[in-house]
């Protein structure tokens, strides 16, 4: 069995990946939801179409998206240690999983905006609403069921990603399986962190899913 | 008297990346202020696109809109969202916010406009109560029936005390007992408030129902405009008489011997005429197509009667109808 030092490292480390996976994932919707809401309205027939602007953000998202999850924790180094002063570490890490996720979440959010009627957005049209009372209480009204939605599956990615990065000096649950568990070969260990992301990516479904159904007025029953 | 409405020699056209489509084409028309004005026409004749340049929703590519004669292609974007709170609209699907409940659907106009909160629910609830829905200000649009929803988009369409309401195939989904109860809503908002109500339809019988004075749009082209009564008892153009025939295949065999189409506009629904006719005549006619029906002790609507061979007598019916106020229309040209 494990014993008390290895139990006590084990939860700081999940302490560390909750940390990593919260903060990085709020980072990313800072830059990545008004990312999504301007894919959606300055798209041709959007509400307020911007061809150029729709297509630079377009492109940016999709370099961004292509490059590796790894390498891009590469070619971010220098920024992350130009912001937090260490270039490993969780807040190191923090700054590139945030890169990384917020052209994900772009895209997240554009998908879950598009999916709303565009009648009801006619409708606000018709009764003299503005572009940014549609985006505030159309756009993200209608749609926070599937943003929600959205926000559950990029808190899972990043918990994935937070993993991944213990490979080159993050922190969390990633860096103790690879030091012990890859390293030392302690499969005891190992495993003990494989169930502990397990039980992590459990509750970030359940709480998301029931929060989506507790919020949508759309079921009847 | 200034009309609430007129339409300048509106035209639009959409230009896609391999063909343009001309969705209207010089339209000119003008809606009196507190009319119930239909505009009628086929799936794809433009009336949909045409509700939409009234309140610019569609900026027009030729000719202009004046509303209660204000220009609307010299308004800047935030004068039209102005105007727009004064033309309400409601549609084929409703439109509500799914994720708000009917209360809140009725504050969303008041809400974008910044009437405080307080005052807004106020307001919604009374317009709930014209609609008759006060015990549902709680529930979501998904928990009632398409003509409950419909009666929310009106009482939202009314929260901004409109001048005009627009609707765009309001009772197109909705089922026949359901679509009368709306119109009436309807006739009832535009006799106590005034407002003006334009209404976009395909069908003939919507027009008939509620309607004032009509206007039928085919392939993007004003046919034929005038008062209900008018349009329905002599239908000028193709499009009219097709509306006004709607369906009715069977007109081809009637050509054969020499048929007559009445109207019914003011008759007593309590005279049998036709029977009356019969007796007096003596001699019989075969009924070919009957539409009518009782509107507050009025009959409406159409007949087709094949006539008796006989020259005379068949003279003598038509005289006879003629004589009791109904418009009499010998159908020898109408051929689909």
């Amino acid at each position: 069995m494990l014993n008390s030092a290895e139990i006590s490292m084990l939860l700081e480390a999940t302490g560390v990946s909750v940390y990593m996976t919260l903060v990085s994932t709020l980072l990313a919707y800072v830059i990545g939801l008004p990312v999504g809401i301007l894919l959606v309205v300055c798209a041709p027939g959007g509400l307020k179409p911007k061809t150029v602007l729709h297509k630079v953000l377009d492109i940016v998202v999709n370099i961004t998206r292509s490059i590796p999850f790894l390498i891009l924790m590469l070619l971010a180094t220098p920024l992350a240690r130009a912001i937090t002063g260490k270039s490993y570490g969780a807040n190191a890490t923090i700054i590139s999983l945030t890169l990384a996720a917020a052209p994900f979440i772009a895209r997240l959010v554009e998908s879950s905006l598009l999916e709303v009627d565009r009648g009801v957005i006619e409708a606000a049209q018709s009764m003299g609403a503005g572009t940014f009372a549609i985006v505030k209480k159309v756009l993200i009204g209608e749609a926070r069921v599937s943003l929600i939605v959205g926000s559950t599956i990029a808190l899972g990615t990043v918990l994935g990603y937070t993993a991944m990065s213990g490979a080159i000096g993050g922190g969390g649950l990633g860096d103790v399986a690879i030091r012990y568990g890859y390293s030392r070969w302690d499969t005891k260990i190992l495993l003990a962190t494989v169930v502990l992301l397990v039980i992590l990516m459990q509750l970030i479904q359940f709480a998301g899913t029931k929060l989506s159904r507790k919020l949508d007025r759309r079921l009847t029953g | 008297m200034e009309p609430m409405i007129k339409i300048e020699n509106v035209s639009k056209t959409f230009r896609g990346k391999e063909n343009t489509v001309e969705a209207l084409k010089g339209i000119t028309l003008e809606i009196g202020a507190g009319d119930i004005y239909g505009i009628i026409g086929m799936s794809g004749a433009g009336k949909s696109t045409l509700v939409r340049c009234l309140n610019f929703l569609e900026r027009p590519t030729e000719g202009t809109v004046y509303v209660e004669g204000r220009d609307l292609s010299a308004m800047s974007e935030k004068e039209l969202r102005r105007m727009r709170t004064s033309v309400a609209m409601i549609f084929q699907h409703f439109n509500l916010l799914m994720q708000r409940t009917v209360l809140d659907n009725v504050c969303f106009p008041m809400e974008i406009a910044g009437v405080p909160k307080k005052e807004a629910r106020e307001r919604a609830r009374r317009y709930l109560e014209i609609v008759e829905l006060s015990d549902k200000e709680k529930a979501y649009p998904a928990q009632l029936s398409g003509g409950q929803k419909q009666r929310v988009a009106i009482a939202r369409a009314l929260a901004m005390d409109p001048k005009i309401l627009l609707c765009d195939e309001a009772t197109s989904a909705l089922d026949p007992t359901t679509t009368r109860s709306i119109l009436a809503l309807l006739k009832e908002i535009n006799q106590k408030y005034g407002i003006t109500i334009v209404i976009i339809t395909h069908s003939m019988e919507v027009v008939q129902e509620i309607c004032t004075r009509v206007a039928i749009i085919d392939a993007g082209v004003l046919a034929e405009s005038g008062t209900v009564e008018e349009v329905f008892a002599s239908p000028k153009s193709k499009a009219a008489k097709r509306l006004v025939f709607q369906g009715e295949r069977k007109v081809a065999l009637m050509k054969s011997k020499r048929c007559v189409r009445i109207v019914f506009t003011e008759n007593s629904s309590f005279e049998p005429v036709i029977a009356n006719m019969v007796l007096e005549c003596r001699a019989s006619v075969n009924i070919l197509l009957a539409d009518t029906k009782d509107i507050g002790g009025i009959a409406r609507g159409q007949m087709v009667l094949q006539l008796p061979e006989d020259e005379q007598t068949a003279e003598k019916m038509i005289a006879y109808l003629k004589e009791r106020n109904l418009a009499v229309e010998e159908l020898t040209d109408y051929v689909e």
